[in-house]
C-alpha cells in the first residue's frame, strides 16, 4: 500500500480509466458471446428438427373454439385474432381487478385502524391467512370450493344485492342497455367532469378572494341529486330473475372462472394493498391527527382530509408493483379454465409446435402491459407528490 | 407492595370502566355504527363458522390425508430411506434449538407462555397425528430434542458466548450434510431429484432459491447503483425485463426451451432448471428490495468510508451494504415468502411439489372429488412456513433495531 | 457489525457449496460417439442420435400424463403404474436389462411438445394422438410409434342433462382438456353439426373433471377410455352415460422427436415387439420356455439366431428383456385397463388382427 508520487506512472491495471472501460468491455463480450451460443444452438436445433422459426403460422386459422369472448370469434378466425381475444379477456380481468382490488385493499387498509375490535382482528386474519398461502391455492379454493360451493347441486345461490349464482355462472344487477341508459350514462359523465371544474373553482375562489364558496356547494349538491337520480332510474337497471324454466335471466353474466379469478386476485393482491395502505397511514406523524383534531375534526374526517393524503405519497410508488404482480398473476387463469391470453397461447403453441415464437410473443405482450401500468402508476404518482410552495 | 396508600387499594374503580361489559362496550359497541357492524360481521363469523365445522364434522372425508400423508410430505421418496428425512429433521432441530438458546441467553425467560402455548399445541398435533406409532414417537421426540438443545445451548452460550459467532457457519455446513442426506452419494444410495416430492421439494426448492437470489439480488442491486453505464444498462434491462413478464413464462422457458438453446446431448436437471428460473425471478425483486435500501443509506457514509482509505468496493461492502441490509429485512422477508409460495407453479409445470402431488392425489379414483380436504390441509402448511418466517423477520427486525 | 460479517460469510459458504453440489446433477453427457454405439449398424451411424446419449447416460425418460388410472398414474405407494408407463419399461428393459432404469416424468397437454422436441424426455408415452401435423416437419416435427391404444373421442353427459345425442349439446356447456386434439374436434363438430358449444377448458383433464362432476359442464369430452375410466370413479356411475357419437380416431402411441430414426426404429421395433410377441403367444411367465421353441420365426424374434438386435443398435436378446418387464402387449393391456383391472375396458379395437382388431405388426425378419 504505497501511495504512487505524481510523478510516477500509474501501471494501467491501476488507472480507474482503464479499469472501468476494461471491466465493462469484458462484461459486454461475455454477454454477447452467451447470446450468440445459445441462439447458434437454438438455429442449429431447431434445423436438426426441420423446423423454422418464423410468426407466419398467425395468419392461420385457429381451428379451436375460445370458451368466453367479448368481440367476435369465429371457430376458424386466424392466430393472431385468437391471441387478440383472449388479450381483451386478459384485459378485461386486469382491469376490473385494478378497482376491486383498491377497494378492497384501501378498505382494509383503514380497517385495522378501526376502534372495532372485531373488525381489526377479522381484518387481520384476512390480511394473514390470504398473503401467507399461495394464490394459486387460493384460486382453487375459490373455483372448487367457494363457487361450486354456493350452487352446489345444480342450485341457485341468491347473495345480498340481488347478485345470483349457479353454475351458468355469476349475475349481477346491470344496466339494460337501452338508448336511454346510454344518455344517462353520457350525462353522468359530463356531470362528473362538470363537478370536478366546480369544486375545483370553489377551492380556488375560497382561497384566493376568501370567498364562502357557498353557489359552487349548492350547484355541486344540486348536480349530485340529479346525478343520483340519474344512477337510479335513468340508467334502466335490471335484476336478475329466477325465470319459470329455472334458468337466470336479464342482469350481467360472467362465468364462474372469471368471477374466481376476480375474487382470487383481488382479494390477493388486496391483502397486500392493505398492508401497503396501513405503512402509508402509520408513515404520517401522529402530530398531523393530533392537529386536525385540534381543529376539531371527527376522526373519520382527519382520515379523509388530512392524513390519508399525506399516505397517499408513500401508498402510490408501491401500488405500482402490485398491479403488476395482479396483472401478471391473472396468466394463472389457465388453472381454472379461464381463457386469458397465457391460456390461449399454450393452445396455440401445443397445435402449431412453434413454442419460441410463442413465448416470445407472450413475454411482449406482459412486458407492454407492466411498460403501460408503470407509466400510468408514474404518472399518478407526479399528481399526489407534495408542492411545495 | 404492602406500604401503599389504602385510598388506591380500597377504592374500586366504578363496575362500567373495568370487566368484560365495559370491554365490550369500549371495543365493540361505542357507537351506533360500531354496533351495527359488530353485529352484521358477529353473525357472518358464526354463521361460516358453523358452515365450516358442520362441513368438516359431517360431509367432509378426511381419510384421504392419512392415506396419503407420505405422499404430501415426501413425495415419491423411496420408504426405505425414509430413516434419512429424520435424521435431517432431528439435525435441524438440535440446530434451531442451539441457535435459539445461545441467542436468547441473556433473556431471563427461556420459555414465555407463548412458546409454552406453541410447543403444547405441537406436541398435541405430534400425538395425536394420524401416522403409524413409531413416527409419533419420533416426532414427540423432535420435539423435546428442540427443548433440550435449546436448554444446552442457553447453558453454553452463557459460558461461552462467542459461540453465537459460529452458529451461521453451524447452519451452512449443516445445508451441505442435508443435501448429502437428501440426495444420497457418497456412501448413502443415491436418490433421484425426480424421486423427490411434496413438502421436501417445496422447501428445498425455496431454500435453494433463497440463498442463491440473495448474492444475485444483491449484485444486480448494486449494478443498478454502479457508475459504469455498461453494467447498469444490463442490471436494469435484467431486472426490468424479468419483473415485467411473469414466472410461469420462466419456468416454461427453463423447462421446456433451455434443452434448445444448448449442444445437443447436454441436459440439466429439471430440478435445477426450476430453482435456476425461480432464483432469477426473485433476485430481480431482490435486487429492487435491496436497492431502495441502498437509496436509503446516508450519501455521507460512502465519503466517511472513502474518508477512512476504503475504496469505493470495500466501502460498499462493509458500509453502505450491511445497513442497507438491515433497512430492507421486511420486504426481503416479504419476498422470500412470496418465492416459498411461487413454489407451486412448479407444480403447474409436472413437478411433484406440494401443490402437484395434490393434484396427483386428487386424481386417484379413490380421492376424487376431496378437493377441500386436500386444500386445506396443503393451505395450513403453506401458512404455518409463511407464517413462520414473517414472525422470524419481526423478531429480527426489533433485534436490530438499534436506533443511533 | 461481526454479525453481519459471520452472516454473509455462511451465506457465501452455502452458496459456494450449493453451486458445487449442483454439478454433479447436472447431467452433461458426451454428445460425440460413444463406444456403445459402435455396435449400430454401419449406414446409421453417422448422425448423432439420442440412442447414444440415452445409453450413455444408463436410464431412459419418459413423459407421460401421470395422472390417468390405467395408463399411467402415481398410486398412493407412490409407484407409477399403466399401460403407457409399461410400454416405457419395456424399452427401458430393452435397452438396460432392467425395467426399472426409467425415469417418468409427468407432462401435462401443453408441456409435452416442447418437452420432446426440446430434448427435454427422450420419449412420449402419454396418450398422444397421431395426427399428420403433429408428424409433419413444418408442424410439432414428431416421430409416432405404432399405435398401442386405438381410442376414439366421446361425450359423456349427466342422465339428468337429458342430453342424448351430439346435437343436444347445442348452448350446453362442455369441459374439455386443453392443446389436445380433443378441443379440435369438438369445435369441428360443433362447426359440421351446426352448433354453439361454451367450451370451458382446463389445462389439467383433472381439473376439468371436477368441474365436470360438481355440474359446471353439462357434459365432458375426451378420448372414450378416459371417460369410461374416470366414470368408474364417479361416487355414482349410473347418474352418467358415454353418448353413442365418435367424434373422431384417436390412435394413442409413444412419440420421439423428428429426425432421428435410430432412436424411433428403436422405439417403433420394441413397440411392435410387445404386439408380436402376442401373436406368437410368448408371455412374461413362458418367455424363457419359448428361447428353446424350433420355429426360426421365434428364434429370430427372441436374438436365438440372427442380428435385429444389433441391426437396431440394441443387445440380442432385447425382446426377451421387454417381455420379462412386463409380458407381452395382451398382458400390459388386461392388467392395466383390461379384465385384471378395474376399469374393465373391452379390447375392441385392440384385439389382435387375428381375433379381427388392429393389433397388427409387421414381420421380425
Amino acid at each position: 500500500m504505497t501511495p504512487s508520487s505524481s510523478g510516477e506512472k500509474i501501471p494501467f491495471w491501476r488507472d480507474d480509466r482503464y479499469v472501468r472501460i476494461a471491466v465493462q468491455a469484458i462484461v459486454v463480450l461475455i454477454l454477447i458471446v452467451i447470446f450468440g451460443f445459445f441462439s447458434g444452438n437454438m438455429s442449429r436445433n431447431l434445423q436438426q428438427q426441420g423446423r423454422q422459426f418464423n410468426f407466419s403460422f398467425l395468419l392461420q386459422g385457429a381451428g379451436f373454439n375460445i370458451g368466453e369472448t367479448i368481440i367476435p370469434y369465429e371457430t376458424n378466425s386466424p392466430y393472431y385474432w385468437a391471441f387478440v381475444v383472449s388479450l381483451v379477456n386478459t384485459l378485461r380481468l386486469i382491469f376490473v381487478g385494478f378497482i376491486a382490488t383498491t377497494v378492497i385493499g384501501v378498505v382494509a387498509g383503514i380497517a385495522s385502524f378501526s376502534n372495532n375490535w372485531l373488525l381489526r382482528k377479522l381484518n387481520l386474519i384476512y390480511v394473514e391467512v390470504v398473503r401467507n398461502t399461495p394464490l394459486l391455492l387460493q384460486l382453487y379454493v375459490w373455483y372448487f370450493a367457494i363457487f361450486f360451493g354456493f350452487s352446489d347441486k345444480g342450485n341457485i345461490a341468491q347473495l345480498p344485492g340481488s347478485v345470483l349464482v349457479s353454475k351458468k355462472g355469476i349475475v349481477i344487477p346491470w344496466s339494460n342497455g337501452s338508448p336511454i341508459a346510454w344518455v344517462s350514462v353520457a350525462m353522468l359523465l359530463i356531470g362528473a367532469i362538470a363537478a370536478f371544474f366546480i369544486w375545483r373553482r370553489r377551492i380556488k375562489l375560497m382561497e384566493e378572494q376568501g370567498a364562502s364558496g357557498q353557489r359552487e356547494f349548492i350547484a355541486l349538491v344540486s348536480l349530485g341529486v340529479v346525478g343520483l337520480l340519474l344512477f337510479l332510474f335513468g340508467l334502466g337497471w335490471e335484476f336478475p330473475k329466477i325465470a319459470a324454466s329455472g334458468n337466470v335471466e336479464g342482469g350481467l353474466r360472467m362465468s364462474l372462472e372469471y368471477g374466481s379469478m376476480l375474487a382470487g386476485l383481488a382479494f390477493y393482491t388486496g391483502a397486500f394493498i392493505a398492508e401497503i395502505v396501513r405503512a402509508g397511514i402509520q408513515s404520517v406523524s401522529k402530530g398531523q391527527w393530533e392537529a386536525a383534531k385540534a381543529l376539531g375534526l371527527q376522526p373519520a374526517s382527519s382520515m379523509r382530509l388530512v392524513v390519508f393524503p399525506q399516505a397517499m405519497r408513500v401508498i402510490i410508488p408501491s401500488l405500482s408493483s402490485q398491479y403488476m404482480n395482479l396483472a401478471k398473476n391473472s396468466s394463472l387463469a389457465l388453472a381454472i379454465g379461464y381463457p386469458d391470453i397465457f391460456a390461449t397461447s399454450q393452445t396455440s403453441l401445443n397445435q402449431t409446435g412453434r413454442a419460441v415464437e410463442v413465448i416470445l410473443l407472450i413475454m411482449a405482450v406482459y412486458l407492454t402491459i407492466s411498460l403501460v401500468i408503470s407509466v400510468i402508476m408514474n404518472l399518478l404518482n407526479q399528481t399526489v407528490q407534495f408542492r411545495e410552495r | 407492595m404492602t406500604t401503599a396508600p389504602p385510598s388506591i387499594t380500597s377504592s374500586r374503580p366504578p363496575a362500567d370502566q373495568v370487566g368484560a361489559i365495559a370491554w365490550l362496550r369500549k371495543n365493540l359497541f361505542n357507537s351506533w355504527f360500531n354496533s351495527l357492524l359488530t353485529v352484521i360481521l358477529g353473525l357472518l363469523l358464526v354463521r361460516s363458522l358453523y358452515g365450516f365445522l358442520s362441513w368438516a364434522t359431517t360431509t367432509a372425508k378426511w381419510a384421504v390425508i392419512p392415506a396419503n400423508l407420505p405422499l404430501f410430505f415426501v413425495g415419491r421418496y423411496p420408504v426405505a430411506q425414509y430413516w434419512r428425512i429424520w435424521v435431517i429433521i432431528s439435525l435441524l432441530a438440535v440446530l434451531s434449538g442451539l441457535s435459539w438458546g445461545i441467542l436468547s441467553r441473556n433473556m431471563a425467560k427461556l420459555f414465555d407462555r407463548n412458546i409454552l402455548i406453541a410447543f403444547g399445541i405441537a406436541a398435541a398435533i405430534a400425538v395425536l397425528a394420524p401416522t403409524p406409532v413409531p413416527f409419533r414417537i419420533l416426532l414427540v421426540g423432535v420435539l423435546g430434542l428442540v427443548l433440550a438443545s435449546s436448554w444446552m445451548g442457553r447453558i453454553v452460550g452463557r459460558r461461552m458466548p462467542q459461540l453465537g459467532q459460529w452458529l451461521s457457519l453451524g447452519w451452512g455446513l449443516s445445508l451441505l450434510v442435508v443435501w448429502w442426506l437428501i440426495a444420497g452419494g457418497i456412501g448413502l444410495p443415491g436418490v433421484k431429484t425426480n424421486d423427490w416430492g411434496g413438502l421436501l421439494l417445496t422447501m428445498f426448492m425455496s431454500v435453494s432459491s433463497i440463498l442463491l437470489c440473495f448474492p444475485l439480488g444483491i449484485l444486480l442491486a448494486l449494478g443498478r447503483q454502479s457508475s459504469l453505464p455498461a453494467l447498469r444498462w444490463i442490471s436494469i434491462t435484467f431486472i426490468e425485463v424479468i419483473r415485467g413478464v411473469p414466472l410461469i413464462t420462466l419456468l416454461f422457458v427453463g423447462a421446456y426451451m433451455v434443452p434448445l438453446f444448448l449442444p445437443p446431448g447436454i441436459r440439466f436437471n429439471q430440478l435445477l432448471l426450476a430453482v435456476i428460473s425461480l432464483t432469477l425471478f426473485s433476485a430481480a425483486y431482490l435486487a429492487e428490495n435491496v436497492r431502495g435500501g441502498l437509496q436509503s443509506v446516508p450519501r455521507g457514509q460512502t465519503e466517511a468510508a472513502n474518508a477512512l482509505g476504503l475504496n469505493s468496493v470495500l466501502a460498499t461492502i462493509l458500509i453502505v451494504l450491511p445497513q442497507a441490509l438491515k433497512v430492507s429485512i421486511p420486504t426481503i422477508v416479504g419476498q422470500f415468502i412470496s418465492l416459498v409460495q411461487d413454489t407451486t407453479l412448479v407444480g403447474l409445470l409436472g413437478a411433484f411439489e406440494m401443490l402437484g402431488i395434490s393434484r396427483s392425489v386428487l386424481a386417484n379414483p379413490a380421492f376424487i372429488g376431496r378437493y377441500a380436504e386436500v386444500y386445506l390441509f396443503i393451505g395450513a402448511i403453506y401458512w404455518i412456513l409463511c407464517y413462520a418466517m414473517s414472525l422470524g423477520s419481526r423478531r429480527l427486525e426489533k433485534q436490530l433495531n438499534t436506533t443511533h | 457489525m461481526r454479525k453481519w460479517n459471520s452472516t454473509l460469510l455462511a451465506v457465501s459458504l452455502s452458496v459456494a457449496a450449493l453451486a458445487a453440489c449442483a454439478a454433479p446433477t447436472t447431467t452433461t453427457t458426451a454428445s460425440s460417439e460413444s463406444p456403445a454405439a459402435g455396435a449400430a449398424s454401419p449406414a446409421a451411424a453417422g448422425a448423432p442420435s439420442r440412442l447414444d446419449t440415452i445409453l450413455s447416460r444408463g436410464t431412459l425418460i419418459c413423459g407421460v400424463e401421470g395422472t390417468i388410472p390405467g395408463f399411467s398414474f402415481v398410486d398412493s405407494s407412490g409407484k407409477y403404474t399403466g399401460l403407457d408407463v409399461d410400454v416405457c419399461k419395456a424399452i427401458a428393459a430393452a435397452l438396460f436389462n432392467d425395467p426399472e432404469k426409467v425415469e417418468f416424468r409427468n407432462l401435462d397437454s401443453t408441456a409435452r411438445f416442447p418437452a420432446v422436441s426440446s430434448g427435454e424426455v427422450d420419449m412420449l408415452s402419454r396418450n398422444t394422438t397421431w395426427t399428420a401435423s403433429r408428424d409433419a416437419a413444418g408442424g410439432n416435427g414428431l416421430e409416432f410409434a405404432p399405435t398401442t391404444f386405438y381410442d376414439g373421442q366421446g361425450v359423456m353427459v349427466t342422465k339428468a342433462s337429458g342430453i342424448s345425442s351430439f346435437k343436444d349439446l347445442d348452448g350446453k356447456a362442455v369441459c374439455v382438456e386443453t392443446g389436445t386434439t380433443t378441443e379440435l374436434n369438438l369445435a369441428t363438430r360443433a362447426t359440421e353439426a351446426n352448433i354453439k358449444i361454451n367450451e370451458v377448458k382446463f389445462q389439467d383433464s383433472n381439473a376439468g373433471f371436477a368441474a365436470y362432476q360438481e355440474g359446471r359442464c353439462e357434459a365432458i369430452t375426451s378420448d372414450r377410455s378416459q371417460l369410461a375410466a374416470k366414470r368408474t370413479a364417479l361416487p355414482t356411475p349410473d347418474d352418467n352415460i358415454l353418448l353413442e357419437d365418435v367424434l373422431s380416431k384417436e390412435p394413442l402411441g409413444p412419440v420421439t422427436v423428428n429426425n432421428d430414426s435410430r432412436w424411433y426404429d428403436v422405439v417403433r421395433w420394441v413397440t411392435y415387439g410387445l404386439i408380436q410377441a402376442e401373436e406368437f403367444g410368448i408371455t412374461q411367465a413362458n418367455v424363457d420356455q419359448k428361447l428353446q421353441d424350433p420355429s426360426p420365426d421365434i428364434k429370430r424374434f427372441l436374438g436365438t439366431d440372427g442380428d435385429l438386435g444389433k441391426q437396431l443398435g440394441l443387445s440380442p436378446d432385447f425382446m426377451v428383456r421387454a417381455i420379462k418387464a412386463g409380458g407381452n402387449y395382451g398382458e400390459i393391456y388386461e392388467r392395466n385397463i383390461g379384465t385384471g383391472s378395474a376399469l374393465k375396458i373391452d379390447r375392441g379395437l385392440n384385439k389382435l388382427w387375428t381375433d379381427g382388431g388392429l393389433m397388427y405388426a409387421p414381420p421380425f425378419r
